[in-house]
């Protein structure tokens, strides 16, 4: 038998299969996922990293074990995503009430020419005053995007210029574990719902 | 010759038996997942320089239907799939609950992203035969593209 033939008998019986699998849908499965977040299995240690904080102090990642951590990346000049981002998080963190004690925004910065300690708690106090910014060189943020999958291009613009960078939230839970990845757009409650499992484990 | 007028009769009406049991059967599904996996071998094939693509640019999903994103790594190094960079034998389950278009950065394409488009619930016999043509549409696609790789490798 010639290849073309047997492709075209292979392509046949795809073609019957998937017209199969289109018609013998069975009954509808009920998946009730716990997060409203994207869940890893299993989740593995958040990468630890050290940079400047916009606190003045040291940041070190591992600082916050015992509490839950949403940890994003963006920066302070960003037109769009990072204030929405930002604050969902402060709403969220107000309607948790006491609770909100045990979480704690960590927020990368992607543009360290711009993004000083100073400017990076100036921009973050404006939505929550116990937000934490981290920052550092070129190189060091590099590392940490690299470790957690982040991706950020500089994008030149008519002001200068911009960053189109991963615009998603980890969550991280009390024992410094990555253990979902929120889209950007949820809204402060889908935060709430996960935050609050996260929080009573 | 009566056989081609009674040929066409049976024809026609298996047509209107399919269009209508498209339109008015409830779309349901086996499993809301839509599952991707990255193979083992894959980085060691990439490394060798075939161009090896898992993820679709576009994935569409369907709310009630097929509306959470399964990603799997069963390589042996970590790789950035979709949205996130994933662990050997790590997974990720990313449910949807609302109609949208969502887009992911994603290093993986070469257009530097990838789109999640999530379609609201087929409620409407036209929709239902819509998405029952797109979904098989889809899968004959996807099944092709797979034998031809198969076939070529």
């Amino acid at each position: 038998m010639n290849h073309p033939r047997r492709l075209r008998i292979t392509l046949a019986r795809g073609l019957a299969a998937a017209v199969l699998g289109v018609a013998l849908t069975g009954s509808a499965a009920a998946y009730p996922s716990a997060f409203k977040a994207g869940v890893f299995d299993p989740p593995r240690a958040a990468p630890d990293f050290v940079l400047q904080g916009s606190d003045g102090h040291e940041l070190r990642l591992s600082r916050f074990r015992g509490k839950v951590v949403l940890l994003a990346f963006g920066y302070s000049s960003c037109p769009e995503v990072c204030p929405v981002t930002l604050a969902t998080f402060a709403q969220a963190r107000r309607k948790l009430g006491a609770a909100a004690a045990d979480v704690q925004v960590v927020y990368v910065t992607v543009d360290p020419e711009r993004d000083v300690p100073k400017r990076l708690e100036e921009f973050l106090g404006a939505f929550d005053s116990t937000f934490i910014g981290g920052t550092g060189t070129e190189a060091q943020l590099a590392a940490v995007r690299k470790a957690y999958g982040v991706t950020a291009t500089k994008v030149p613009s008519r002001h200068g210029y911009t960053y189109a960078h991963s615009s998603f939230t980890y969550l991280l839970d009390r024992t410094g574990r990555i253990r979902a990845l929120m889209p950007y757009g949820h809204s402060p409650d889908d935060f709430v719902h996960d935050l609050t499992i996260l929080l009573k484990e | 010759m009566r056989v081609r007028p009674l040929l066409s009769t049976v024809v026609a009406g298996s047509a209107l038996a399919v269009l209508g049991w498209s339109a008015l059967t409830p779309v349901r599904s086996a499993s809301r997942e839509q599952i991707f996996e990255i193979p083992k071998g894959t980085w060691a094939r990439r490394m060798s320089g075939a161009k090896v693509e898992i993820l679709p640019n576009h994935i569409h999903l369907t709310l009630g239907v097929r509306d959470i994103l399964v990603l799997r790594n069963h390589d042996v190094v970590p790789q950035l799939f979709g949205p996130t960079l994933m662990m050997p034998g790590q997974s990720f389950r990313l449910p949807f609950e609302q109609p949208a278009v969502y887009t992911f950065s994603c290093t993986a394409h070469a257009s530097g992203e990838m789109i999640i488009s999530v379609d609201p619930y087929p409620s409407s016999p036209w929709a239902r035969v819509g998405w029952r043509a797109q979904e098989l549409w889809w899968h004959t696609r996807l099944r092709a593209a797979r034998l031809v790789y198969r076939y070529r490798s």
